[in-house]
């Protein structure tokens, strides 16, 4: 048995005072100063924290909102002149699609790198747009289920990225004709290239630092150099038109490159095979109105190995009046793909919109070979997803005089935490391979499938 | 039961009486959350105005008293209060007074947990009324957009038949496989969730048993062992076992009238048992047999278990070793969950129940509970459907549990096809849980519900637990009663599987109704 993938992580404390969903107003000036304050009584101390906080500021930064919201101080002063509140700071976190919640999670993942538990239930919506209208499956009794969190069975979470050819061909002398290359990866999630808007100086360093310790790989720009050239393993430079050269003997030591979608993506490929015959080649398409028309094109391209779909950062179909979501693209390239008995000999890899380690699966699921991501490692670092990252502009985070170690340490533990919550829902399945997680809807339920067969049945026709 | 051997509860204590009588039970807290608050400015002449006008009670001058009492805000009906004719703002000759929503409102709550509805299920927990009209909290349903929060009863104009409260039967039956043990049948369509000692505190457990056996219906251990303390309530407990098979003995087992078998629960579908090892207290690891203060997480799933044969097997242990049990199949909501369901009834179970996914008080992974299994609103059709497809619907209890929030859900629940509930978040909110969700870490619950921690758990006396479940309990019969006598119903078992009696709001609902 292969060695099992583990990330070393260790606690990374926020350089920022926390923005916590809740926050205590505090009228004192009825306060009858009893000797049993209900600060005091605290179970989390959060008031001589707060205290602490106040005394060791030079200068006035941000408030401290890390109250956990048990309303027993609240409910048992003497004066009730305690009030608790909504954090004004907290709802302005993300946007609609990235909301505080999931930055919240994301910083506390990014910090422990543990998966978030809580008690008392669910407390979201039944359902809801893109990746919240499905559900995951669980084995019960009849089918074996893999105990794999806690170390007692081995789930893999090893995926391949490139050509797989369905039959073997033979040379003219009966020896088996050379294999395409393979690249593998611990892990169904690949590093994405940053967003021009949140392109920051060390930034390029962070991420390729933590590529290389959690053994993944980072779609890179071009003209990023690695100070270790060992880590070149750990990069995929992605090659625009207008992008500057690699020179050949830095894109022989990559296993990985990526490159835009052209009219020419034969010829380019063949171009790059010539230089380096083991390296996988991926296109980057846009998902566009004319995005899964020509990701399914491209499959049937003899030449293409890797395709790499793009939703925009909320998940949803780019240049569309009603733009379909990430997930029922994935689906419809899955489906067609198989129709055309073809799906797999391609990889597909899919961004855009994942923001949650269940994204990762259900993504996967829908008929993705693996995932890639960016924002989730900046959020990891303390942003806000303010989106005003104009020159000029102070970040509310702080982000140009982050810490490198820091930095390579929150998104390890974010890694860390994706990939347990990975084998946490594929144990609950009695999975244990992602590579066979990829489009088994069978082992989903998908919202309106659901109404249908029972609502529906019931209830006639859904307005 | 003749026929079967006595000798297998070998240790019984004399079983304590509860009774079911309503007493006011009011919050634990100083400062009860109010929905509004009602501001007193200086231009106040203490006239006395609003207290004689309020109906509700919400100003107060304890006689001989110049200055008025901090304004009982929770009692404050808000501005609707206008319409009354009392309205303190409008009566006031100096317009000293304002209301306003209160802030700490919002602040309460969720999509699944409105703060309506613990508002609402706080006051029936502390009079065993359900509130009255004119606080206008909406407590039939949550906020979530989906499921429950969607259906509605189509109640006639007039009941086809009129029946008086009394003429109204809530009563359930658990057993109808007609095999010889014993027919228990239990007055309210519900019981109470398994919720260990480790995971709550003793008095949380105690006062859920005490409110069965007022109730004559059950409450169950969870999977972390059986408390002494429980022994005086034996006729109302089941007994858990769960994975981890901790405090599992062959005594705990023939102690009761009810044995369940968790394969899986709504919290965590397809996960173990997480006991954190902040709570794993000297109590809990001496009733455990562990190693104090290590987590403690079950396995999942039995590995005794993969088939239905082997379930079987399980079950067939249990019987033998406790002649007079009925044996209850815990398990969540996966795609198949009609075929396990109908498996566990072929296996020998008494009662199928099944948890969904949204449900469950303990602590849990956030990506469990928000993505594992459907939630119990499908699978209540589909399994009581396909059990009456098989020809074995009327031979076991079909069970449904994970966000039965509310009297309300109860009726739609078993409409759907379900003959009862297990509930159990809803019996810690009537302790007065504010739904923090930090049940989990450090020294578990600050409310002191959810916790072995000695200072917290000493924050809730016993009889007022006690009498706070006994006045919800109350307060939800009375609720499904009027639910049943505007449907014109005798009984809550003629409510099984009529969904022809309820609407869902996203649909035409025109479909014929049944004969």
């Amino acid at each position: 048995m292969p060695e099992k993938y583990h990330i070393k992580t260790q606690p990374v404390p926020p350089r920022r005072p926390r923005i916590g969903k809740h926050g205590v107003v505090d009228w004192r000036e009825d306060c009858a100063r009893c000797h049993n304050c209900v600060k005091k009584a605290c179970v989390y101390d959060r008031y001589r924290q707060e205290a602490d906080y106040i005394n060791k500021l030079t200068e006035v930064e941000a408030l401290y909102f890390d109250c956990m919201g048990c309303f027993s101080c609240v409910q048992d002063c003497t004066k009730s002149i305690l009030c608790l509140s909504v954090n004004p700071e907290y709802e302005k976190l993300g946007n609609r699609y990235w909301k505080p919640d999931i930055i919240k999670t994301t910083w506390l993942q990014a910090e422990t790198a543990k998966i978030p538990v809580s008690g008392a239930g669910y407390r979201g919506p039944f359902s809801g747009h893109g990746f919240d209208s499905m559900w995951t499956d669980m084995s019960e009794i009849v089918r074996p289920t893999r105990d794999g969190i806690h170390g007692r069975e081995y789930i893999s979470s090893s995926v391949d990225i490139g050509r797989k050819p369905s039959y073997l061909s033979l040379n003219g002398n009966q020896s088996i004709a050379g294999l395409p290359p393979l690249v593998s990866l611990p892990l169904p999630l690949i590093i994405d290239l940053s967003s021009p808007a949140h392109t920051l100086p060390k930034l390029d360093v962070v991420i390729e630092q933590t590529a290389a310790g959690t053994g993944l790989i980072a779609i890179m720009d071009s003209s990023y150099r690695p100070a270790d050239e060992a880590h070149l393993e750990n990069i995929a430079f992605y090659l625009a038109p207008d992008s500057a050269p690699v020179p050949d003997a830095i894109l022989r030591k990559t296993r990985l490159v990526e490159i835009a979608d052209s009219p020419a993506v034969a010829e380019r490929i063949k171009e790059i095979k010539k230089i380096h015959p083991q390296i996988v080649v991926a296109i980057r398409v846009e998902l566009t109105t004319a995005g899964i028309g020509r990701a399914i094109e491209l499959a049937g391209m003899g030449e293409v190995e890797v395709i790499h779909v793009m939703a925009d950062a909320n998940g949803n179909e780019l240049t569309a009046q009603k733009p379909r979501f990430l997930k029922d693209m994935i689906r419809q390239i899955h489906t067609t793909l198989i129709e055309k008995g073809i799906r797999d000999e391609i990889t597909l890899m899919a961004g855009g919109g994942i923001a949650l380690p269940e994204h990762m699966a259900k993504a996967i699921i829908c008929g993705a070979d693996l995932i890639t991501i960016n924002l989730p490692l900046l959020i990891a670092l303390e942003c806000h997803l303010c989106e005003s990252c104009a020159p000029g502009t102070p970040c509310p985070a702080k982000l140009e005089k982050i810490d490198r170690a820091f930095a390579v340490g929150r998104m390890t533990n974010l890694i860390a935490a994706w990939h347990d919550q990975l084998i946490e829902l594929m144990g609950a399945m009695g999975m244990r391979e992602a590579r066979r997680l990829r489009g088994d809807v069978g082992r989903a339920m998908f919202f309106e499938n659901l109404e249908e067969e029972t609502f529906g049945k019931l209830f006639g026709v859904k307005k | 039961m003749n026929t079967l051997p006595q000798n297998t509860l070998k240790t019984r204590v004399p079983q304590e009486v509860v009774k079911r009588t309503v007493k006011t039970a009011p919050s634990r807290y100083r400062n009860e959350i109010a929905k509004y608050i009602v501001h007193r400015s200086l231009d106040c002449e203490r006239c006395g105005k609003c207290v004689e006008v309020c109906e509700f009670g919400v100003h107060d001058r304890k006689p001989g008293f110049k200055y008025f009492a901090e304004p009982h805000h929770h009692l404050c009906i808000g501005p609707s209060c206008e319409k009354t004719g009392h309205y303190c703002v409008a009566q006031c000759p100096k317009g000293a007074l304002q209301i306003k929503e209160n802030p700490m409102y919002r602040a309460l709550g969720d999509f699944r947990w409105t703060a309506d509805l613990i508002l609402a299920t706080w006051k029936m927990a502390e009079t065993g009324k359900v509130p009255a009209a004119a606080y206008d909290y909406n407590y039939e349903c949550g906020n979530s957009g989906g499921g429950f929060d969607k259906l509605r009863f189509k109640f006639p104009k007039t009941p086809p038949v009129k029946l008086t409260e009394d003429e109204i039967d809530t009563s359930i039956s658990l057993n109808k496989r007609k095999d010889g043990r014993p027919e228990i049948k239990i007055d309210v369509p519900w019981y109470g969730g398994g919720m260990s000692f480790g995971s709550v505190s003793n008095v949380t457990q105690l006062s859920k048993a005490r409110a069965a056996v007022a109730f004559n219906t059950f409450t169950c251990t969870g999977e972390g062992g059986y408390m002494e303390r429980m022994r005086p309530y034996d006729d109302h407990v089941i007994t858990q076992v769960a994975t981890g098979l901790f405090g599992v003995r062959e005594e705990t087992i023939q102690r009761v009238p009810i044995v369940e078998f968790k394969y899986a629960q709504g919290a965590k579908p397809g996960l173990g048992g997480h006991l954190l090892g902040d709570k794993n207290t000297p109590a809990v690891a001496r009733m455990r047999e562990t190693v104090l203060g290590i987590s403690l997480f079950s396995p999942f799933p039995f590995h005794s278990v993969y088939s239905i044969e082997d379930h079987m097997k399980h079950i067939d242990w249990i019987k033998h070793i406790n002649r007079r049990a009925l044996v209850s199949t815990k398990v969540s909501t996966p795609t198949d969950v009609d075929m396990v369901a109908v498996g566990s009834y072929s296996a020998g179970t008494h009662i199928v129940h099944i948890d969904g996914g949204y449900g469950g008080t303990g602590a849990a992974p956030d990506i469990a509970k928000k993505n594992i299994a459907m939630p119990i609103e499908y699978a209540i059709g589909k399994v009581h459907q396909f059990l009456a497809a098989e020809g074995v619907r009327d031979k076991v209890t079909l069970i449904a549990s994970g966000g039965i929030r509310s009297a309300h859900d109860v009726a739609k629940a078993i409409a759907l096809g379900a003959d009862g509930v297990v509930i159990g978040t809803v019996e810690l909110v009537a302790l007065g849980c504010v739904r923090c969700s930090l049940c989990a870490s450090g020294r578990g619950c600050p409310r002191g519900i959810a916790t072995t921690d000695l200072d917290l758990a000493g924050k809730m006396d016993l009889d007022w637990g006690t009498q706070r479940l006994i006045n919800l309990y109350t307060a939800w019969r009375k609720t499904l009663v009027g639910i049943l006598q505007r449907l014109g119903l005798r009984s809550v078992a003629e409510l099984r599987g009529r969904t022809d009696l309820l609407m869902h709001l996203d649909y035409t609902n025109d479909v014929p109704a049944k004969p």
